[in-house]
């Protein structure tokens, strides 16, 4: 178990007012990360995994529960204590063109970062910039480019270097590669990965594509309607899935086959994720599950341990 | 296009690419902006010079030269009281600058204020100041400067009023949209992600991103503004006589255009080309700003 | 063996922009058997999805055509008129698109959409149509069909609305089914149901089907032959097992080693450096040469043809028979 985790999210909940009606956005959720491992954030689309990203860096406020970040409860601190410990805790987006001034060059991007939090000269800055162009693996010339002249594979470099130009303990990756060509998805993925080796940084990363996930992860949460169904280190969770909801996403990965005889079957259960307004009784996932009993259709399962260290929230558990 | 620098094939990239620049250079290929540019810089300087090198006072009469052609003494000949007509239309300029900047700086400032309380503040402010802004929209604006100048009298300042305060709606719009679009967008909160404070965010973020909407938008307003004081003035709602403005000239040519035609075609054509000058340098700023059309 | 359905022969298609060109089909051939599954593979910009559209005579409007042949049914598609070719599409080619909301129209029932392609293409009369209309919903899996076809598309979610869209392809029972990234936009728990409808649809009806995906687990799994594209140029096409079992392209082999998959934790990781070229030229030599691995001076000079390896096997590079050999 660890013992000083840098990130601690005890039973939060967020939910969202959408004209009058209420979504439950995160619910009851937590975890612990170790410091310079990889926690893993899974599910399809509506499953809260990024609202559950932007929780932990206190972007969104919670409704309830704790965070603690690095021994220090953040749930409740206000902006002027919290924008200085934004440093230690960054985040990558998806989009990363949206996420940047397109009136700002690529190194006044970079350099804006360091001097929100008054780090070092303007020397210092501008030399700087170009250490983390070359670390993230781009030429220092595109630092005069605007972001809309560069490939979405550069730009999430960019976005890479501006997170590192603070020193964080801790990156918020959601969907970094999702929107990249493959090949250039392994490039980023290598470099998140030489980077975590080198600078011992804390990843949680959030991505619906479970291989990528597991790749990179050590432990893995799979979130189903705002909800963890299933949280395990990565190994056990491939190995042993509990929860149908995972079963149900392990069996959907098409594998390129070994030859075309063992393809695979385009098996997969019927209907789709339900609207987060009003979810489904009891076990939200009942609807689709192939194992369902009535129990499911009315009450809540609570998490179960499938091992000490695997956790699954399912009644057919145990 | 995301192609312009390959890591393999390094592209120059050019060192001076701030945004005014950058606009600049597109705005300097629109050649009938930067006519209408160099056009609307005379009309500042007259403006500005005009008391100066008028040959004659406004209030000056030339009764001996009454319903003059263009001579050698009034370049642009004499009305029926004997003003020269020269004279009367470098005031006009002037008196006109003054009126247009004052009113687009009216609507503008409380375009902006309404604006971004309805974007920040959202709810029943936001609700309050959009159906403000519908009401505003359902009838000409023309018509509530006529009932505004009916309220606060002739003269430049209650001009200024009454052009500027119904203009608030259009730019009260366009800044709440803004303020809208970028407040929950990713731009912003991938800077409160770095710890950028809420002054920062606006300095830094928001506005390098708005400043070139507001610009286009201020750059229309002023043309319209033009029109609104002259249409004013036609209807006997604008300056006092003898206070010259091209409303009343023209309106006087009107009533006068048998037998006396420079009364019509000098401040007329002057007016004019005046108008389009402004129409054409704002739709070069449109295109300088906004490159790709969208915001 | 049978005629191909749908052939497309040296195929070239410019795009002009306000500073330069960009050569985004270079030469791109290739055929598709009656019955038979093609998946299109590509990065974005390999020109995959400009290549089907343009044969289509879908073509954005700085885009042009700048030479080729596309056979269908012994006619050259590019030689018609867009009447002739609006007859076509729809009646004897399906096709879908990724994002099947900005190709639904918002404001006309689903089912009136679904009706109005037979009508249009005098495949049915009224009645009938409306018969199959319900028929079609039902075979895609759409609950109570009848309910249904007042609804309009925002009424749907996104899996229910790719399969609107397919049934819309499907309506005149089409010879061939172009679908372009059918299921990028969905969940993959929703991915498997679209494929596996369009599995069945296509079993059922012995329909040609070509996939463009950047998914090679999709295509794999999918398509009985493989079309590799890069920079607007084939780079290998062959059967799906030769594809799996035998890359000898090198891009081919990048990728295959780019896609991280299930099970694969500790594995090292061997990106292709850089990235796609711009093609504002047209390739005189390999465009995938300064990426390459396998390169020598002759990649960098001549440009490589398509050729066979083996059969049913074709490649465009000089030096296949190394990265067949190296890859076994």
């Amino acid at each position: 178990m660890p013992t000083n985790p840098l990130v601690k999210v005890e039973n939060v909940s967020k939910r969202f007012r959408v004209r009058g009606r209420e979504l439950h956005a995160v619910s009851n959720v937590s975890f612990e990360i170790e410091a310079g491992k990889t926690f893993g954030l899974v599910g399809e689309s509506g499953s809260g995994k990024s609202t559950l990203g932007r929780l932990v860096l206190r972007l969104l406020d919670a409704n309830e529960g704790r965070i603690t970040f690095n021994g220090k409860d953040i749930t409740n601190l206000p902006n002027r204590q919290l924008r200085p410990l934004r440093q230690e805790m960054q985040i990558i987006f998806q989009d990363p063109q949206a996420s940047m001034s397109p009136r700002m060059t690529i190194g006044r991007a970079i350099e804006d970062a360091m001097e929100i939090h008054k780090i070092g000269t303007k020397q210092s800055r501008r030399k700087r910039v170009d250490e983390l162009l070359e670390r993230v693996g781009l030429p220092s010339f595109v630092k005069y480019a605007f972001p809309h002249e560069l490939s979405g594979g550069q730009l999430q470099r960019i976005g890479i270097a501006r997170a590192l130009s603070l020193n964080p303990k801790l990156i918020v990756c959601d969907e970094p590669v999702s929107a990249l060509d493959v090949s250039i998805q392994v490039q980023v993925i290598h470099l998140l990965q030489e980077l975590q080796r080198d600078l011992n940084l804390t990843y949680i990363f959030i991505a619906h594509n479970l291989a990528v996930v597991e790749y990179l992860s050590d432990e893995i949460a799979v979130l189903y309607l705002g909800e963890v169904v299933e949280q395990a280190p990565a190994e056990k969770l491939f190995k042993n899935p509990s929860h149908p909801y995972t079963q149900v996403l392990l069996q959907s990965i098409l594998k390129i086959p070994e030859d075309p005889s063992s393809r695979q079957k385009m098996t997969h259960i019927q209907g789709e994720i339900p609207s987060p307004f009003n979810p489904p009784s009891g076990c939200t996932f009942h609807p689709r599950c192939p194992f369902a009993t009535d129990v499911c259709r009315t009450q809540k399962p609570v998490a179960k341990h499938v091992d000490d260290d695997h956790k699954a929230t399912c009644h057919l558990i145990g | 296009m995301a192609i312009a620098v390959s890591q393999t094939r390094p592209v120059a990239v050019k060192k001076n690419r701030s945004q005014f620049y950058q606009s600049w250079k597109r705005f300097r290929k629109n050649y009938f902006a930067v006519g209408g540019l160099v056009w609307v810089a005379i009309f500042f300087i007259i403006g500005i010079i005009g008391p100066w090198i008028a040959p004659y006072s406004y209030t000056d009469a030339d009764f001996l030269a009454m319903h003059a052609p263009p001579s050698a003494h009034h370049i642009f000949g004499t009305d029926q009281v004997g003003y020269d007509q020269f004279t009367q239309i470098l005031y006009s300029v002037r008196y006109a600058l003054e009126i247009a900047l004052g009113a687009t700086c009216v609507s503008f400032i409380i375009g902006i204020v309404l604006g971004l309380w309805a974007g920040l503040a959202g709810g029943i402010a936001d609700m309050l100041i959009m159906r403000g802004v519908d009401f505003m929209f359902a009838l000409p604006s023309f018509f509530f400067a006529l009932i505004l100048s009916v309220l606060l009298g002739k003269g430049l300042f209650p001009m200024i009023l009454a052009i500027g305060v119904p203009g608030w709606a259009g730019y009260a719009r366009l800044i709440r949209s803004l303020v809208l679009s970028m407040r929950n967008g990713e731009m912003v909160e991938a800077a409160r992600a770095l710890g950028a404070s809420q002054t920062h965010i606006a300095a830094r973020y928001m506005f390098p991103n708005v400043v070139g909407s507001m610009v286009v938008s201020l750059a229309f307003g002023i043309p319209a503004d033009l029109t609104a004081q002259a249409g004013l003035s036609i209807v006997g709602m604008g300056l006092n006589p003898p206070m010259p403005s091209f409303g009343n000239m023209l309106a006087n040519a009107s009533s006068n255009i048998l037998g006396f035609p420079w009364l019509l075609y000098f401040p007329a054509s002057i007016f004019a080309i005046t108008l389009l000058a402004f129409l054409f340098v704002a739709d070069g700023l449109q295109e300088a700003f906004n490159p790709r059309g969208g915001m | 063996m049978a005629e191909p359905i749908l052939s497309i022969e040296d195929l070239r298609v410019e795009f002009d922009r306000s500073e330069d060109k960009v050569y985004a089909v270079n030469g791109v051939s290739f055929q598709i058997d009656p019955g038979q599954a093609l998946g299109i593979v590509g990065e974005s910009g390999s020109g995959k999805s400009v290549t089907l559209m343009s044969a289509l005579g879908l073509i954005r409007e700085n885009g042009k055509v700048k030479s080729g042949v596309v056979q269908f049914e012994g006619k050259n598609l590019l030689k018609m008129s867009s009447r002739q070719l609006e007859d076509i599409r729809g009646r004897e080619i399906g096709v879908i698109f990724q994002d099947p909301m900005t190709s639904l129209n918002p404001v006309m029932s689903i089912g009136d959409q679904i009706m109005e392609t037979m009508l249009t293409h005098h495949y049915a009369g009224h009645r009938e149509a409306f018969d199959r209309t319900i028929q079609l919903l039902h075979e895609m899996g759409i609950p109570d069909p009848k309910a249904r076809f007042k609804n309009y598309p925002h009424e749907f979610s996104g899996g229910m609305r790719q399969r609107i869209m397919i049934a819309i392809a499907l309506a005149c029972e089409p010879q061939l089914l172009i679908a372009d990234e059918p299921t990028t936009a969905l969940d993959v728990t929703v991915q498997m149901q679209i494929l596996a409808l369009l599995q069945s649809q296509r079993e059922r009806k012995n329909m040609s089907v070509a996939i463009i995906t950047h998914d090679f687990g999709v295509a794999t799994n999918f398509c009985d032959k493989i079309v590799v594209l890069y920079a607007g140029q084939v780079m290998e096409m062959a059967d799906t097992s030769a594809f799996i079992q035998n890359p000898a392209h090198p891009y081919t082999l990048g990728l295959k080693n780019s896609i991280i998959e299930v099970g694969q934790r500790g594995r090292k990781l061997e990106p292709i450096p850089g990235m796609a070229p711009t093609l504002t030229e047209p390739p005189t030599s390999c465009s995938f040469a300064d990426r390459c691995p396998f390169v020598t001076d002759r990649c960098r000079e001549e440009l490589p043809k398509l050729r066979s390896v083996e059969s049913n096997h074709l490649v465009a590079c000089h030096r296949a028979e190394e990265v067949l050999a190296r890859a076994n």
